[in-house]
């Protein structure tokens, strides 16, 4: 990723501070609720570009070890899909638990870091 | 956007008009926010001085669906429910294919607030609040003993085939979503044997409920109605989506699953706990596919639209669902 500013997650904020200062107070209650929308998605493209190249790293690497061989990770999961369909995978294993509930909290912490159970987990994680 | 409206309110006049047999004068008519796919318009209807407070309920694509009645059907469900003491929005007229604007109907429009996070959190609905749960056991039994008989054709679904297409839909997008496959397979260890099919549904949701201070008044959104097991609709209601943040108070983050059954069995049905919980889960993986389904009418160019592509980012929060339900 580049890094000459702005940066893509500079860029990315300005869109999104233009929606919320400039258009939001402007349009028709029904845009406006779209444009709350459009809002939320930059957050969304904001986080990612934040967080997701580390959390991709680390998905990969769990599922090298949990699938014992090496793959791109499109290729990885989709080998544990098609395990876990057949029920082809002993979910006591921990570690399978493991990479399951860390993909989706690293999904979360991306699409909706709000979420009741995501938050819940957390919680429930530093107690 | 005042000139499309005000050509759309004079092709509305001249629809009513014909439907109700007199000219009629439409007054205040507006778009409401909210609605992927379908839309629904705020209007009044005056005729002879009488006000009517009324919504259109429109579908402008004619294409129908294999997994949802169309909104003709919706209208005659609703026509048959409200005699059997569910309560619905009075359907005014249906509208045919002369009208040219899509597929439709007018109904009764019911004061009341639908707004899950309103409902939940302001002090109007506190009272409400209290007895909700029970009350949807109540209706959820009116719905579901409505004689078969006198019903629209609607689909007939077993539990295998609910299944089955949720899975054949989920594999035709091509996305790799772990806890899915991790559920398919658990739901199809479990899937129970077929009751004798009623009218179930299928979307009875907090979000489809109208509420008043003194509890519910309407259920809406009859799109997704089909023959089936009962206990769909029980296990609906306590997907934590429709729980809007309290994820604590399992029945529509309103009332306890105690209270919901107990309405249920106080109206006269029998409830499978057991039954409740595949449905849950059912209906946490069914919820994470809809939000597929949303974000490839996006992305497939059926309809642009940047809500349909920001739901396709909600399926991580049934994945979580899942997590907590299974694992």
């Amino acid at each position: 990723m580049f890094t000459d500013r702005p940066t893509m997650k500079e860029l990315v904020e300005a869109v999104r501070e233009f929606l919320e200062t400039k258009i939001s107070p402007a349009v028709d209650k029904h845009t406006a609720f779209h444009t709350r929308v459009a809002i939320n998605v930059l957050k969304i493209v904001e986080r990612e570009i934040e967080l997701g190249p580390g959390l991709e790293a680390q998905e990969h690497e769990r599922l090298c070890r949990l699938l014992n061989h090496e793959g791109t990770l499109n290729e990885l999961t989709k080998e544990l899909c098609h395990k876990l369909r057949d029920g082809n995978i002993d979910n006591k294993d921990p570690a399978f638990a493991d990479h399951l509930k860390k993909t989706a909290m690293g999904r979360l912490s991306i699409d909706n870091p709000k979420y009741s159970a995501y938050r819940k987990a957390l919680e429930t994680a530093s107690s | 956007m005042a000139a499309p409206a005000e050509k759309f309110s004079e092709e509305l006049t001249e629809i009513a008009s014909r439907h109700f047999g007199r000219p009629v004068k439409i007054e205040g008519l507006h778009r409401l926010s909210g609605g992927a796919v379908a839309e629904s318009w705020w209007f009044d209807a005056v005729i002879d001085d009488k006000r009517h407070e009324l919504i259109l309920r429109l579908a402008r694509s004619s294409q129908s669906s294999p997994l949802y009645p169309s909104k003709e059907t919706e209208a005659k469900i609703q026509l048959v429910t409200i005699e059997n003491g569910v309560p619905v929005p009075k359907v005014y007229f249906i509208l045919d294919e002369e009208d040219g604007i899509g597929r439709g109907y007018v109904m009764q429009r019911i004061a009341g607030e639908t707004i899950p996070r309103k409902i939940l959190r302001d002090d109007e609905y506190a009272q409400a609040r209290e007895q909700m749960a029970r009350q949807c056991g109540e209706i959820l039994y009116r719905i579901h003993s409505v004689d078969t008989n006198i019903l629209p054709k609607l689909a007939a679904l077993k539990n295998s085939q609910q299944l089955e297409q949720l899975q054949s839909g989920y594999n035709a997008f091509g996305e790799n979503h772990p806890m899915f496959d991790f559920a398919f397979h658990w739901l199809k260890e479990r899937m129970p044997e077929d009751p004798t099919p009623c009218l179930v549904h299928s979307d009875f949701r907090n979000g489809n409920l109208i509420v008043g201070p003194e509890g519910i008044r309407a259920i809406l959104d009859w799109e997704m109605a089909h023959m089936g097991d009962p206990m769909e609709d029980l296990g609906w209601i306590s997907v934590n989506s429709w729980r809007f943040g309290n994820i604590d108070k399992p029945v529509g983050g309103f009332g306890e699953r105690e209270d919901l059954f107990a309405g249920y069995e106080a109206a006269g049905g029998s409830v499978d706990p057991e039954r409740v919980h595949y449905w849950e889960v059912f209906g946490t993986l069914k919820w994470g596919f809809i939000c597929l389904i949303q974000a490839f009418t996006h992305l497939s160019g059926t309809v642009r639209s940047v809500e349909l592509a920001a739901i396709g980012r909600r399926v991580s929060e049934t994945e979580l669902d899942l997590i907590d339900l299974l694992i």
